[in-house]
């Protein structure tokens, strides 16, 4: 049953894993995975239903889902014995969207979200010392400790944004600006549930529909904004249908892989000069609204548990590897053991690192050419 | 004859007359030739040539990429136009009246003045809002408010607000050549003003500085400091005071944030006098700012009076003839503010 075609070469560039564990398992591609099937709002065809995963891509996923599940712990522990200060709002149990994400475009496209922004401020590419020491206020944090949780920055990564709604025109802006240079990329321009119901979405979304746009409004409904569930807050809980003229696609939010494969679709339709879509990914957060929140008192725990338990996007990935052969038990507890200590290192510097000098207080006010 | 710039055929003290309108007309067009990622966005801007023509022209010339008609939804198309400032564009987004600015206010202020400084330098946003602020003639109070105190408030911003057509021309190509958010406060009623442009300003490089006020006229009794419409106010005013033997020195601000106090101050050490002339409210405004600053500094001890501000009247607009007109400072209540400061 154990092929060895290609494994060589791709457990030499994984040679930390390959330390005690057992040779694996296929090399196979596996196009057996079935996304489930995504509801579609004014498409005839959608999201491919069958996805490939590749070893080194599962565990590139696990790696990045599992990095972001354990940064955030960090934080919230952090945040309890007062290292962290202000607003810290969480994303476990979203990890799926933005790792699927990610997947699903390239490095040199746009992305730009709201403030439960850390998962994607990693996926984007800065560090977990970056993110931690910005948290915690510290100079070498990604913003030099001026932004805090909310304002972490990247290449083509536009944060991390604090006024709910403002970010959905800003990433239709940015879409505006790749249509209007020419260079094929495609803006993914995220909101929540709570924010849905803005008027500025809706004037982004016109706008975009009228000019054809190459952005993906993507609306992460982790069913409550704060505290309020969706059925209290929107006449339609029907996120994917409320771009009405911009067709819209249903994603199963838990699944990195009908992620992947719903915004390799949207992304393809943006480059096509086709205009602008909607998403709508159905994922849920562990943490409560933010680290003041509890998380309790509108939801119950025995709902929070259910979810844990039956569909944890990182969960769902490993047990999809290990029970095709993909990956070994001991190589994943060896990633988490990688993990850990990447996140131990990150969360010692983002504690001892110095604040920043007071004479970084009046500095970036305005750009000097 | 010979000039600075060679032989030229024509008189050297050449001078074309150039209206506000035509002054911001011609530097954008100058400015959306220079450089391809500039484009103007805004209500009516392409098609109708502008609501107050003041894009007249371009959208022929540059058609539907460079210049953009946009729904009447301001939030949504300030916020478009900060995004393409964060991805390398440099937008110029007109507001058809600065009133209307307030739908978007959020984007002004915490999507594009904030950026820079959240980012810790990472992320700039070369953007320049622009339209016409401050009360006109007859609109009445929900489209005469003058915005130059609310965004002079907050850091991140520069904010500049033209007199005549040097000043027009030279901060806007300032303004659009800037790699930060410029708030550009127009006035509707110096549209159709006409001014002589020397060949220096019609260079197509020409700048005006900003955050550098301008003495327009020379005095030693007192000071007026003002910006926008109420500068030709105090220059007329300075007319009838200077045959009284009243000499007033103006000054015009040109830019609101960042203030030049030296020069106001500078001109308060020698005048030891001042009043300023605004437009806008009394609370918390612009002649308020220029009071407290000039407390604060060396120009203090050298004031023979307290300072007087001379503003619009702290009420909504009206829109009967006889309560508008007496709610804008006239060039009357400037000289009778002269004279209560010089207690004559």
């Amino acid at each position: 049953d154990l092929y060895f075609l290609c494994v060589y070469r791709s457990l030499m560039c994984h040679s930390l894993s390959l330390q005690g564990a057992r040779m694996v398992a296929s090399t196979r591609s596996f196009a057996d995975f079935t996304p489930q099937k995504c509801e579609l709002h004014r498409l005839e065809a959608g999201p491919s239903e069958t996805a490939v995963l590749t070893r080194e891509q599962g565990l590139q996923y696990y790696r990045t889902m599992q990095t972001m599940r354990r940064m955030e712990l960090k934080a919230d522990q952090l945040y309890k014995q007062k290292i962290i200060r202000g607003f810290c709002h969480l994303y476990d149990g979203q990890e799926a969207c933005a790792m699927g994400i990610e997947a699903g475009i390239n490095p040199t496209d746009h992305l730009i979200t709201a403030y439960r922004a850390h998962g994607y401020t990693f996926t984007r590419g800065v560090s977990v010392r970056e993110i931690l020491a910005e948290l915690t206020g510290r100079r070498g944090g990604v913003a030099k400790g001026k932004g805090g949780s909310m304002h972490m920055y990247a290449k083509h990564f536009y944060g991390g944004n604090g006024i709910v709604g403002a970010q959905v025109p800003l990433g239709a802006g940015v879409a505006l600006a790749c249509q209007y240079q020419g260079n094929n990329q495609v803006c993914v321009a995220l909101y929540g549930d709570g924010a849905a119901n803005q008027g500025q979405i809706f004037e982004s979304f016109n706008m975009a529909a009228l000019w054809k746009l190459p952005c993906i409004f993507i609306c992460e409904n982790n069913k409550f904004g704060m505290g309020t569930s969706v059925e209290r807050s929107s006449a339609s809980t029907d996120y994917f249908k409320r771009g009405d003229y911009i067709p819209g696609i249903k994603v199963d939010g838990m699944d990195v892989l009908c992620v992947r494969e719903a915004i390799k679709f949207a992304a393809d339709y943006c480059r096509a000069g086709k205009g602008p879509i909607v998403m709508e990914l159905e994922t849920y957060r562990y943490h409560g609204h933010s680290m003041s929140d509890p998380g309790v008192s509108y939801r119950s725990r025995e709902e929070i548990q259910e979810v844990r338990s039956k569909s944890d996007p990182i969960t769902m990935l490993k047990e999809r590897m290990l029970s095709n052969n993909m990956a070994s038990v001991e190589e994943i507890k060896e990633i988490d053991v990688e993990i850990r200590k990447v996140i131990e290192d990150a969360a010692q510097f983002a504690i001892s690192d110095p604040e920043p000098p007071l004479d970084e207080l009046c500095n970036h006010i305005f750009s000097v050419s | 004859t010979y000039s600075a710039f060679g032989k030229v055929s024509r008189p050297i003290d050449f001078l074309k007359i150039v209206n506000v309108r035509d002054a911001l007309n011609q530097a954008m067009d100058e400015e959306l030739e220079r450089d391809e990622r500039v484009f103007l966005l805004g209500e009516e801007v392409a098609q109708y040539d502008g609501a107050y023509k003041v894009s007249r022209g371009l959208w022929k010339k540059y058609g539907d990429k460079r210049i953009i008609d946009t729904p009447i939804t301001e939030m949504g198309f300030a916020g478009i136009a900060v995004g393409a400032a964060f991805a390398g564009l440099r937008p110029i987004c007109e507001f058809m009246t600065w009133n209307f600015s307030m739908q978007a206010i959020d984007q002004v202020i915490n999507s594009a003045a904030k950026t820079y400084y959240m980012s810790a330098g990472a992320q700039p946003v070369p953007i320049v809002f622009r339209g016409p602020n401050g009360s006109s003639a007859g609109v009445a109070a929900q489209h005469s408010q003058c915005f130059a105190a609310w965004y002079g408030h907050c850091p991140g911003l520069k904010v500049v607000s033209p007199w005549n057509s040097e000043d027009a021309r030279g901060l806007l190509k300032a303004a659009i050549r800037d790699d930060n958010p410029v708030v550009f406060l127009e006035n509707e009623l110096m549209y159709g003003v006409p001014f002589d442009l020397s060949e220096e300003v019609m260079q197509k490089d020409f700048v005006v500085p900003i955050g550098k006020a301008k003495v327009e006229r020379q005095g030693t009794h007192i000071t007026l400091v003002s910006h926008s419409r109420c500068v030709g106010f105090c220059l007329d005013a300075a007319t009838v005071l200077a045959k009284e033997g009243v000499e007033c020195e103006v000054v015009n601000l040109r830019t609101i944030r960042p203030l030049d106090v030296d020069t106001i101050e500078a001109s308060v050490m020698k005048t030891g006098h001042l009043v300023t002339v605004e437009g806008g409210w009394p609370q918390y405004g612009v002649g308020a700012e220029i009071c407290a600053r000039v407390m604060e500094g060396p120009a203090f001890n050298y004031l023979d009076a307290p300072a007087v501000r001379v503003t619009g009247v702290d009420i909504p607009m009206p829109y009967a003839k006889i309560l508008e007109d007496h709610s804008v400072p006239q060039i009357k209540d400037i000289i009778f503010s002269v004279k209560k400061v010089l207690n004559m």
